[in-house]
């Protein structure tokens, strides 16, 4: 690391920092991207049938189908650019922005490897250093603001079903909101504080979700409504409202936003890692080797994904009001019930 | 103030990314415009009405509930990381505030503000 700064003619930490910002930027996005085709194919194995395995790479290799996501890629390029005229042009063009920065934000502060020391400096592996005073507070707070991509693209298309699927899409989150920060905030108890690293460091001995096992159901299942994933995926439906809150978006807007989803779907499984299942932990290590840390986080990573998927392919969809029914009545009492319990025993015991 | 970099460059490469994706789309797309195409989708038909008009009152009435309970967690959440420090009188104090919220929230689920029909 230090060779490398010298050769950029940097100091480490500064290299560190941009290194750290092209891994927090470029991990997620990847991943995304990868689970755009893992949805396709992994539908298609759970369906059982065969999945997108048309496109071939120079005519030759199919590798899996793998080459449809560049074909795809390539035809959101090359996509003609529509703004309906009833539309605001303006806001119309902001949304997937809106949408976008904030979901490629959440990833920063969480830890995904274990802290390292080379030549008497602590690195540590998560894009905000620990002790910044946002902790876990931030990725909440950013999360919260997905809501309002959503709402301006729904509100700037002007069109019926845009607003219909962007209102019930932002009632739909913020209901699942409450839920999602009582759980968070029984952690926050249990572990004395907010940051991430902190929360990993407590959880070496038994991973959160043993004790939070209430707090867990909670958090997952506002993750879903929070990103609008099926079973929740009220946003969107092709039978009643078109394609929702993105009906008038096309090409590479379009792609944007359905990207931004699929980065928020990762941040959400980064985020269940993190607060429930040890982060970088591997149970019976006490220190594990910095490389092994990272695997083992990216290994849980990509299984919480992949959970994603399964359910969404597993579950049948809900109704709206069944939905605001779980939000509003089960989950709200249910997280508060943990909070009070994890209160009460912390007082007695803690 | 100066760990806070980071996150700023996140945000500008954030943006940046979008920018340059829509300069090379810019480039490569086809541009033949037609009215129809212009048009606001509505299953094919003409469009009828405003699509910004009045709205279920229900919406706005979980806005109002979201904004009351998010306030709450809120407040919980210094009590939540100082509870040892607070001990017994955090506790009560926090007993009679969470007392309130439900008392409110058992109030406005028999007034059926909760169901969605």
């Amino acid at each position: 690391m230090e060779l490398l700064a010298r050769i950029l003619h940097i100091s480490p930490q500064t290299f560190w920092m941009i290194a750290k910002v092209i891994i927090v930027f470029a991990g997620p996005l990847t991943l995304a991207a990868i689970l755009t085709w893992v949805e396709r194919r992994g539908s298609a194995m759970i369906q059982d049938r065969i999945g997108p395995n048309r496109a071939l790479l120079f005519g030759r290799w199919r590798l899996l189908g793998l080459p449809q996501l560049a074909a795809d890629g390539i035809k959101f390029f090359m996509k003609e650019d529509l703004v309906a005229e009833e539309a605001n042009n303006t806001l119309f063009w902001l949304a997937p922005l809106m949408a976008f920065v904030p979901a490629m934000m959440g990833f920063a502060v969480i830890p995904f490897g274990r802290d390292f020391t080379e030549a008497g400096r602590t690195y540590s592996l998560s894009l905000l250093d620990p002790g910044n005073g946002m902790g876990m507070l931030y990725p909440m707070a950013i999360g919260a603001v997905a809501v309002y991509g959503i709402l301006t693209a729904s509100w700037s298309s002007n069109n019926k079903w845009s607003i219909l699927g962007g209102m019930r899409a932002s009632a739909q989150m913020v209901s699942y909101e409450i839920g999602m920060s009582l759980a968070v905030i029984a952690i926050f108890m249990t572990t004395g504080g907010y940051d991430p690293h902190q929360i990993v460091a407590a959880q070496a001995k038994t991973w959160n979700v043993f004790p939070h096992i209430f707090g867990f159901l909670v958090f997952f299942t506002c993750m879903f409504a929070e990103t609008n994933r099926l079973p929740f995926d009220f946003a969107e439906g092709e039978s009643e409202i078109v394609a929702g809150f993105h009906t008038e978006y096309g090409s590479m807007k379009f792609a944007l936003l359905q990207l931004s989803e699929y980065v928020h779907m990762v941040t959400a499984a980064a985020l269940i890692v993190t607060l429930y299942f040890g982060g970088w932990q591997i149970p019976g290590m006490a220190h594990p080797p910095v490389l092994l840390s990272i695997g083992a986080f990216v290994v849980k990573w990509v299984f919480f994904c992949w959970v994603f998927i399964w359910i969404r392919w597993t579950i049948p969809r809900f109704r709206f009001d069944q939905l605001m029914f779980l939000g509003w009545k089960v989950m709200l009492p249910l997280s508060m019930g943990n909070l009070l319990v994890h209160a009460y025993f912390m007082h007695r015991w803690g | 103030m100066r760990s806070y970099v980071p996150v700023l460059l996140l945000i500008l490469v954030a943006i940046a990314l979008p920018v340059v994706i829509w300069g090379i789309s810019r480039i490569v797309r086809p541009h033949i415009p037609s009215a129809s195409k212009y048009s606001t989708y509505e299953c094919g038909i003409k469009t009828t009405l405003e699509a910004r008009e009045k709205f279920s009152v229900r919406y706005y009435l979980v806005a109002v509930m979201f904004l009351v309970f998010d306030v709450e967690t809120v407040f919980l959440m210094p009590w939540a990381i100082q509870m040892k420090e607070l001990a017994i009188f955090g506790l009560i104090e926090m007993g009679i505030f969470l007392f309130l919220l439900l008392f409110g929230y058992g109030y406005i689920w028999s007034k059926g503000a909760l169901t969605w029909e």
